[in-house]
Order: C-alpha cells, then sequence, then structure tokens
C-alpha cells in the first residue's frame, strides 16, 4: 500500500499563527507540505459549518489556530473558537468520525517554530488515523463510477 | 419563543436511512433565535448527515430550505415544487412546523429532526428557560409577573413547599425556587400582603386538561 | 367537636396529643402494617399512614389505613397532590370516611425526581392549601369542590404541614396562616432538631394567634445513627440538623448511638412541649417504630389519656 499523505486544512488567524507559519517559512523551518492554510481574520470567524464543510469536501484533518489565551485582537475570538471546535468534535463523535480530525491550537506571531512542530504532529496523528472515512468513501464512489 | 434542541443524530439518520433524497427544512422564526433549527443549523445537519451516508458508502442528496414561518400554510406552500423529488421530508421547526408540512404534503413522509422543548426567554448567550405553560387564564398580575405554574416544580400556586432552600429548588440547583423570586419581588413592590391572599384552585379547563385548543377571532377569520 | 376523630378530642380536652408514623409496605404484605402499628398501639392517640412517600412506590394510604382500622386503631390518612387530581382525592376521601377514617393530613408531596418513577407525570391538579379549602368544603358545606351537593359529607378532622426551616423563612409563618386560613385544624411540622429556630418560629405563630385557630403538633424524629444525623443534616431538602447534634453523635461509640438518638428526642421533646402554643407532638421514628414506646414514657405522654 502506497504512503497515505493525508491533507490538512488549517485556518490561521491573521494575527498570529498565519504570521507564525510565514515566519517557519523564512527560518526555513521543515514543516509538511500537506498543511493547506486558509488566511482567517480571527479564529472567531471560522464558524461551524466551515469546519464541516472542510472534513466533508474530504480534508483528512483540520486546524483552527487561533492566538494565545487572552491576546485575541478581537478580544475574545479565540475561546468562541475553542467552544466551537468542542461542539463540532461533538457532533463528529454523534457520526463515528474521530473528534482528533478537528483541534484548536493556540500561538502568538512569533512562534514560528512552534506552528512548525504543530504542523508536523498533527501530520502524524492524521496520517496515524488513516484517511478520512468521507473522503475516501468517496474516492471509492469515483473510481466505481469510472469503471461503470 | 418556542425553543427546541435537536435530536441525537442516531435518531435522525435511523429515521431516514431508507432515503436517498430529503428535504431539509429549518425556520426563520423561534428555532433559529434559539440556534436549534435555522438556516445555520439546517446546514449543519446537512454536512452531519451527508458525512454519515458517504462514510457508509451511501449517498444521501439534500436539499436545505428554511422558511420564513413554518407554522403558516403560506411558506409550507414553498415546498411544493421540490417535494416531488425528494423521498422525505425532516423538519427542524418546532412541532407546530412538522404538523404544518405534514397536512400539506399528504403522501410524503415528515420527520422532526428536533425535541420541541418549552416556551421561554433567553438567559444569556446560549441559554433559555422555561417562562410560560400557556395555561389559557394568566394570573401573573397575582403573582409580582413571575409564573409559579411555569417555574415551580410542583407548580404551587400558594407558595414555596417544604423543599425550597437558598432560593433553589428541591429538584435541582439549577433552577431557581420561583415562590422565593415572586416573594422578593413582592417585597420590592411594597405588596408582601397580597402573599396572603389565597390564590383559588385552578380552572384547568382552559389548559391542555379542556382537549386541544383553538383560537378563532370572528372579525379576521373568513 | 367538628368530627369523630379521637385527635381532635384529645387535643380539644387539653391533653398533650401524641402522633406516630407508619410507612406502608411495598408489596402486598397486610401483616407488615400491623407489626408496625402493634408497635405503637396505646402509645399514640393516631397512626399517620404515608402516601406514596419520598415518591415511592408503596400500599396505599388508604388500604394500610383500612388495616389499622381492622385492628382498632385510627389512622391518620396522608394524602399527596403529586398523585391525584381533584376528582380522585374526593373519590378517596369519600371512600376512607366511610370506612371510618376521619382524620388526613394534607400535603403536596415530594417531588417525583426523588423516588423510583422519576419519569411519572406529576398531578398537581391542587396545591396543598387548596386541597385543604376542598376537604373544608366536602365537611362543612356538604359540597363537593364543583359545587355539587354531597349526600353523606365526608366529616374530616383536617390537617397539614409545615416547615419552619425551609426558605425563605419570613415567609413560613405566612404560609401557615393561609393554611390555617384555608381550614387546617391542626398542623404537623417537619422534624425539628433545631429548636432555637423553631422557637423563633412559634414566637411568630403566637404574634400572629395562630396557635389559637390550630392545634400545632411538633415534629419529631429519633436519629439512629451518625449516619442517619450526617444524611438528614446533608441530603433531606428543608431539614435543619444542627452540627452540635452531628458532633454529639459521632462523639457517642456506635453501640450507644440509638441510645443517645432516643435521648436527643426526649430532651427535644420536653423543650417544645415548653413552648407556648405547642399542642402535641408527631413522633416519626422511621423504620424504627419500636423506639417510640420508650420515648413516649420518658417524655412523660404516658399514659395515653381515654377519651
Amino acid at each position: 500500500m502506497e504512503t497515505f499523505e493525508p491533507v490538512i486544512v488549517a485556518f490561521c488567524c491573521h494575527y498570529c499563527a498565519y504570521t507564525a507559519a510565514d515566519m517557519a517559512g523564512t527560518m526555513r523551518l521543515n514543516y509538511p507540505t500537506n498543511v493547506k492554510i486558509v488566511r482567517v481574520p480571527c479564529s472567531g470567524k471560522v464558524d461551524t459549518i466551515h469546519m464541516m464543510k472542510a472534513l466533508e469536501k474530504g480534508a483528512d484533518g483540520v486546524l483552527v489556530a487561533g492566538c494565545l489565551d487572552g491576546d485575541c485582537h478581537f478580544k475574545n475570538g479565540n475561546t468562541k473558537a475553542t467552544k466551537r471546535v468542542a461542539f463540532v468534535q461533538k457532533l463528529l463523535e454523534e457520526i463515528g468520525i474521530e473528534p482528533q480530525r478537528l483541534a484548536m491550537v493556540t500561538m502568538s506571531a512569533g512562534m514560528g517554530p512552534r506552528f512548525a512542530k504543530i504542523a508536523t504532529e498533527f501530520t502524524e496523528e492524521i496520517r496515524k488515523l488513516g484517511p478520512n472515512p468521507v473522503g475516501a468513501a468517496k474516492q471509492a464512489q469515483a473510481a466505481a463510477d469510472k469503471v461503470a | 419563543m418556542i425553543t427546541a434542541e435537536r435530536k441525537p443524530l442516531a435518531e435522525i439518520i435511523d429515521s431516514i436511512d431508507d432515503c436517498r433524497r430529503i428535504l431539509l427544512v429549518g425556520c426563520n422564526e423561534c428555532v433559529t433565535v434559539c440556534s436549534a433549527g435555522g438556516r445555520k443549523e439546517v446546514a449543519m445537519l446537512a454536512s452531519a448527515l451527508q458525512m454519515d451516508f458517504m462514510k457508509r458508502g451511501k449517498t444521501l442528496d439534500v436539499r436545505e430550505m428554511t422558511l420564513e414561518r413554518q407554522c403558516d400554510p403560506e411558506y409550507v406552500e414553498q415546498l411544493a415544487p421540490y417535494i416531488g423529488q425528494v423521498d422525505a421530508v425532516v423538519s427542524m421547526a418546532c412541532g407546530c412546523g412538522v404538523q404544518e408540512v405534514a397536512k400539506r404534503f399528504r403522501d410524503k413522509r415528515v420527520f422532526p429532526a428536533v425535541n420541541t422543548k418549552f416556551m421561554g426567554a433567553s438567559e444569556g448567550p446560549g441559554i433559555w428557560a422555561e417562562r410560560c405553560h400557556g395555561c389559557g387564564n394568566c394570573l401573573l398580575g397575582l403573582t409580582g409577573g413571575i409564573c409559579p405554574i411555569a417555574r415551580c416544580s410542583k407548580r404551587l400556586l400558594n407558595g414555596p413547599c417544604g423543599g425550597s432552600s437558598h432560593g433553589k429548588c428541591e429538584v435541582s440547583d439549577e433552577i431557581d425556587c420561583v415562590w422565593q423570586l415572586i416573594w422578593d419581588r413582592l417585597k420590592e413592590l411594597g405588596q408582601e400582603d397580597r402573599y396572603e391572599e389565597i390564590i383559588e384552585a385552578k380552572d384547568w379547563s382552559t389548559e391542555r386538561a379542556g382537549g386541544p385548543r383553538k383560537i378563532v377571532r370572528e372579525d379576521l377569520a373568513q | 367537636m367538628m368530627t369523630e376523630s379521637v385527635l381532635e378530642k384529645v387535643m380539644k380536652a387539653g391533653h398533650i396529643a401524641v402522633t406516630g408514623e407508619c410507612g406502608p409496605p411495598r408489596g402486598a404484605m397486610p401483616e407488615k402494617v400491623k407489626e408496625k402499628a402493634e408497635l405503637l398501639r396505646g402509645y399514640v392517640d393516631a397512626v399517620n399512614i404515608t402516601d406514596n412517600q419520598t415518591a415511592m412506590v408503596r400500599m396505599s394510604s388508604f388500604a394500610a389505613s383500612m388495616i389499622l382500622k381492622q385492628i382498632n386503631m385510627n389512622p391518620v390518612l396522608q394524602m399527596v397532590c403529586r398523585d391525584r387530581n381533584r376528582l380522585a382525592m374526593q373519590a378517596d376521601i369519600i371512600g376512607a370516611y366511610s370506612h371510618g377514617i376521619n382524620t388526613m393530613l394534607c400535603l403536596t408531596g415530594d417531588h417525583m425526581k426523588f423516588g423510583d418513577h422519576p419519569m411519572a407525570s406529576g398531578v398537581f391538579d391542587l396545591d396543598s392549601i387548596q386541597m385543604i379549602q376542598m376537604v373544608r368544603k366536602m365537611r362543612d358545606e356538604g359540597k363537593f369542590f364543583g359545587g355539587a351537593e354531597i349526600k353523606g359529607a365526608p366529616k374530616m378532622f383536617i390537617g397539614a404541614a409545615a416547615n419552619p426551616f425551609a426558605d425563605p423563612f419570613e415567609l413560613r409563618v405566612a404560609r401557615l396562616a393561609k393554611k390555617v386560613r384555608a381550614g387546617a385544624d391542626f398542623i404537623q411540622t417537619q422534624c425539628i432538631f433545631n429548636v432555637d429556630k423553631f422557637e423563633q418560629w412559634m414566637k411568630g405563630v403566637r404574634e400572629r394567634g395562630l396557635h389559637k385557630e390550630t392545634y400545632i403538633m411538633a415534629g419529631i424524629t429519633p436519629m439512629k445513627s451518625v449516619g442517619a444525623a450526617r444524611y438528614m443534616k446533608n441530603k433531606v431538602p428543608g431539614m435543619d440538623v444542627p452540627s452540635e447534634l452531628v458532633d454529639r453523635m459521632a462523639k457517642t461509640p456506635k453501640e450507644k448511638q440509638a441510645q443517645e438518638g432516643i435521648d436527643i428526642c426526649v430532651e427535644t421533646i420536653k423543650r417544645v412541649l415548653d413552648i407556648e402554643g405547642v399542642a402535641g407532638v408527631h413522633i416519626m421514628a422511621i423504620e424504627w417504630e419500636s423506639a417510640v414506646p420508650e420515648i413516649v414514657e420518658r417524655s412523660g405522654l404516658y399514659p395515653r389519656p381515654q377519651v
């Protein structure tokens, strides 16, 4: 079996995680190319439906990356995001999808190495979990359609 | 408003397991305000249902619609063009909405996706609490504007039972003793004497006990 | 005399009344009712028969009361608002009275949540004050609550409960006043452990002259062990067990705790009987009926008057 390369969607807050990712790049820190970054104005802007849609469309893991506790540029966007992530995790559990595929992480703009570390570790964790069962079923369906 | 809570997904999935196409219908009124069955919740449920079906190698086609008011036939009519294309309707409205859909589309199965809970008010973001029981004969004027029927666990009309403790109900610390609230309010109003008036036994015939109720406004009815 | 109730006769004659309590069994075991009642015979004027106490299903109060009548004892039929609407209440009251049951206690009832059927619907058609009004109307006006005439009106001696220890305290005398106005002939209070607070409540009762309009019986419960004391202090809603009493039980060696409980009980009875306006004691020796004779004798309440 060929090695599984997970697709990770990371919603990154403009004021912290996005800048940290940028810094990781300029510092030439390696982190997996599996991580696709979506820049958002605040982690609190990431709605539950965005997390769901990412998984529904086939992402194997979703990260919501916001500012450190108490450091949100908009006061409490990150705490809202944390609660939303927990809400969606419960929903995922209800339909039998591993809640670990979704995670909330926090960092400051200066934490390039932390971003790289989280990106690497999360990718590994998802690699261990294997493909998102939704995406896998989708691919199988597509293959079947092709044959037909 | 009428409050509701989404049913467990397993129950919803079980009810539509044999369907390939469903119409998932929300309502813009009460269930939107209490975040149980508005546009947003419809989108979340659609996504969850589709993921569940895909995961099991099945497909589910979900058409999402959110009506202005699911308890009015005028709005329910908007479903008509799509009803023929689906195997069933899943409604995220309160029980009134579900029944309006069932009444209009007689040959279509309709399943509720929420449990309708109570008539309540918001106590803060994400918190709703029961306020009115719909007894059909309001006595809030006697009780300082706080309802003992909806808010006392034993719907006592003449004061707190022996289980009132530190302002809380014996049933749960999460429940305020409504008679403590009423008493505090009567004191604020300088109407402590009102407590001593015996509230007579309630005529429950104006409540559900009298059978299903109906209001007819002759000047409006056709 | 309003009724044929022995309890009424005892109190009207100016004696200190004594009532006991018998919780019916959770099964068709009439002999259990008799066993418990026999332990009380001669030591109390009447025996309260609880009605699905703590919301646990038991033999009905009506049926167990009849068993007491059969062995020539005086039951106090307890009735809660939780399990019956006004139709069932009136039917049972007429039925009970037809069998010579002439004393009853009108209660709200513990919430279903505390019992073995938390999924049950609570009736609460009437509250306890409205139930008192209803029973009085049946007796004094000879009319059903709905207004129709009763042929053969039940003449019940009407009791009600009062809890001087629940919140809000300032409302507790006012609530008693409502019950008295509704028609309560006698009152049995919640178990008294905090005598100071009871005294304070009785002061309020006397200020309004309520002790002259109704007979107030002080509720007394012997504690069998320090565990029971702690349980009542911490777990039973509306109970006020002072820490000193719990400590006193805790300091007593285990094998002597039951005796200590009886001692406390007797001391409490002597104290409450010194309070002006107390017309009797209601001894609730829950699953410990055998303690009652000693308590009654040592409190100087034996023998019971013949009326």
